[in-house]
């Protein structure tokens, strides 16, 4: 294209990218700068008062148990859940795409609906499904012959209740993404696999995953980005407890940050944060290089 | 047979993703008390608006309601501006060092929000815009995947178009605004639905800068409104339905946008 003035592309380019840079890139510098420093409620009021510490508030981190519990509980969710989270909705993805379906939109909807309603709400209607003696959880279990569980009460249950309403709310996303995948495969793939007499086992295995791999590959690297945010759950319905079993990263930055305003240290804990995040993103793309 | 069994599995998944939901409604007309009782009430025993009256008189929760539909409103229409602007040119003009700007903006999609959130709200607060509009609104201008969303659908506009439109005499702005504005229409819409959802779904940033209860959003009201009222499912699940409902109607107004634009966002590579 020609006739490029580059103040028309300045008018174009100029308002989104320069919020871009002042309310996001430059936080991300000064939070980098923050976590390097003493910056807490005092600084606040004076920021003369704010000194540098250098590796202070990280090696404070290593040494914080409350620390290590927020990191043990974050990763005990994003494995349980993340992998549970994606089998059910390659499980959900394939039912939906089979040729003897009927109502598949009907089907496709009601999964999607908890993806696009509002987290907080839901976990409080979960709350309240939880509840040990009038839940509604507890009273199908015991059609069953299932005792009564206090889910959100008792520390070994409390998490586990969280990666179920996690599932619930977000399966339908992946979903789509998958059925996209599957619409995708080639159908001269299964009818010569027919031909040669595979199982629908052996189809699935041979044919329908190695197909996937890339779907599965963004599915998971988007997945795990979300789940290690885990936050509005463990506030809503468990404020962290019972005995900090959820208390989450991003709470334990939200605590030490907007509550207490230890502002360096809760950087340094976003930061770490998201070298978790790089490093998790980093080796699911070398997964992808070598199943390639 | 086999038929039958794959819609007894799949009315089965059906029934849990829906029974909250119908519990919820059920549930916010009830009198007090009426959902707590064992074996639960799956239908009200006597139906009253009583949850609702006192959300709306009595816990003021009209004004969250608002808070949330101005910010949700205000955030889409400013953001599809200024990435429309910004894909449009990231699509279809050629000046150095755009690319390199471009994968920056996509590479840096890997930060999580959080990181930004501290010296973001020092800088609000510099500013004077906690407890204000202005505090949601600013993170919200622009966003790196809206860009790159319109980005990739404007790569399929043939440039003969706009050339066409030159020659005929159109400034930049003109085609902007009367070919490529409404040539983006359906992946507007899409940007449109995600990010009114997204800001009226949000959580933890209007948490952080609205300090007031008239100023709270619908979640924050709603968490808040949690602390105070563990006991009272009934009044709950009729602030639930209040905060879920208009999301529920925009996205089936909207469902085909919402589901093209998971699709977008899918084939990044």
């Amino acid at each position: 294209m020609k006739a490029n003035n580059i103040k028309t592309v300045i008018f174009f380019l100029a308002p989104a990218v320069s919020a871009i840079f002042i309310f996001f890139f430059i936080p991300v510098i000064a939070a980098f700068i923050i976590s390097f420093t003493d910056f807490d409620i005092y600084t606040l009021g004076d920021l003369s008062t704010l000194r540098f510490i250098g590796f202070d508030n990280y090696s404070k981190l290593l040494n914080d148990e409350l620390f290590w519990t927020s990191l043990e509980n974050t990763f005990y969710f994003v494995v349980v859940a993340g992998p549970l989270s994606i089998a059910v909705s390659l499980s959900a993805a394939l039912l939906l795409n089979s040729k003897l379906t009927k109502f598949k939109s009907l089907f496709r909807l009601a999964y999607f609906l908890p993806v696009v309603t509002t987290l907080v709400a839901v976990a409080i209607v979960w709350r309240f499904i939880y509840h040990p003696n009038f839940g509604i959880l507890n009273f199908f279990l015991g059609l069953v012959g299932i005792n009564p569980i206090d889910w959100l009460g008792d520390p070994f249950w409390a998490m586990p209740s969280i990666i179920i309403l996690a599932v619930w709310k977000n399966f339908g996303y992946n979903m789509i993404i998958f059925i996209a995948g599957l619409q995708n495969i080639p159908d001269e793939l299964y009818e010569a696999a027919d031909i040669e007499g595979a199982s629908a086992l052996q189809k699935f295995r041979h044919i329908t995953l190695p197909m996937l791999a890339p779907t599965t590959i963004f599915v998971s690297i988007i997945t795990m980005i979300g789940y290690f945010q885990l936050f509005a759950e463990p506030y809503v319905m468990t404020q962290g407890g019972p005995l900090n079993k959820t208390l989450s990263i991003v709470q334990y930055m939200y605590q030490e940050g907007f509550r207490w305003w230890n502002m360096g240290y809760s950087a340094s804990i976003a930061f770490v944060l998201f070298v978790i995040i790089f490093i998790g993103t980093l080796i699911q793309f070398r997964i992808q290089k070598i199943n390639k | 047979m086999k038929r039958i069994l794959l819609h007894t599995v799949l009315i089965f998944i059906a029934v849990i993703t829906l029974i909250p939901f119908l519990w919820m409604i059920s549930a916010s007309f009830m009198f007090d008390g009426h959902a707590s009782v064992f074996p639960p009430r799956f239908i009200p025993d006597q139906f009253t608006l009583m949850q609702y009256e006192r959300l709306f008189e009595r816990l003021s929760i009209a004004q969250n309601f608002i808070n949330s539909l101005v910010l949700s409103l205000l955030v889409t229409v400013i953001s599809l501006a200024f990435n429309s602007m910004a894909g449009y040119a990231f699509a279809k003009y050629k000046i150095k060092g755009k690319n390199k700007l471009f994968n920056l903006l996509i590479s840096s999609m890997i930060i999580p929000a959080q990181v930004t959130m501290l010296p973001l709200f020092l800088m609000l607060k510099w500013m004077g815009f906690i407890n204000t509009y202005m505090a949601i609104i600013i993170p919200g201008l622009a966003n790196i995947f809206g860009i790159f969303l319109i980005r990739q659908y404007c790569i399929s506009i043939p440039d003969s178009l706009i050339e066409a439109a030159r020659i005929d005499g159109a400034n930049d702005f003109l085609i902007y605004r009367k070919i490529i504005l409404p040539l983006l229409t359906p992946v507007l819409a899409t940007l449109a639905i995600f990010t009114f959802l997204g800001t009226w779904n949000d959580f933890l940033w209007p948490l952080i800068v609205m300090t007031d209860d008239s100023m709270y959003t619908l979640p924050v009201a709603l968490a808040n409104l949690m602390l105070e009222h563990t006991k009272d499912p009934e009044l709950m699940m009729a602030g639930s339905v209040v905060t879920i409902l208009p999301v529920i109607i925009v996205f089936l107004a909207l469902q085909k946008y919402y589901m093209k634009g998971i699709m977008m966002g899918s084939v990044k590579e």
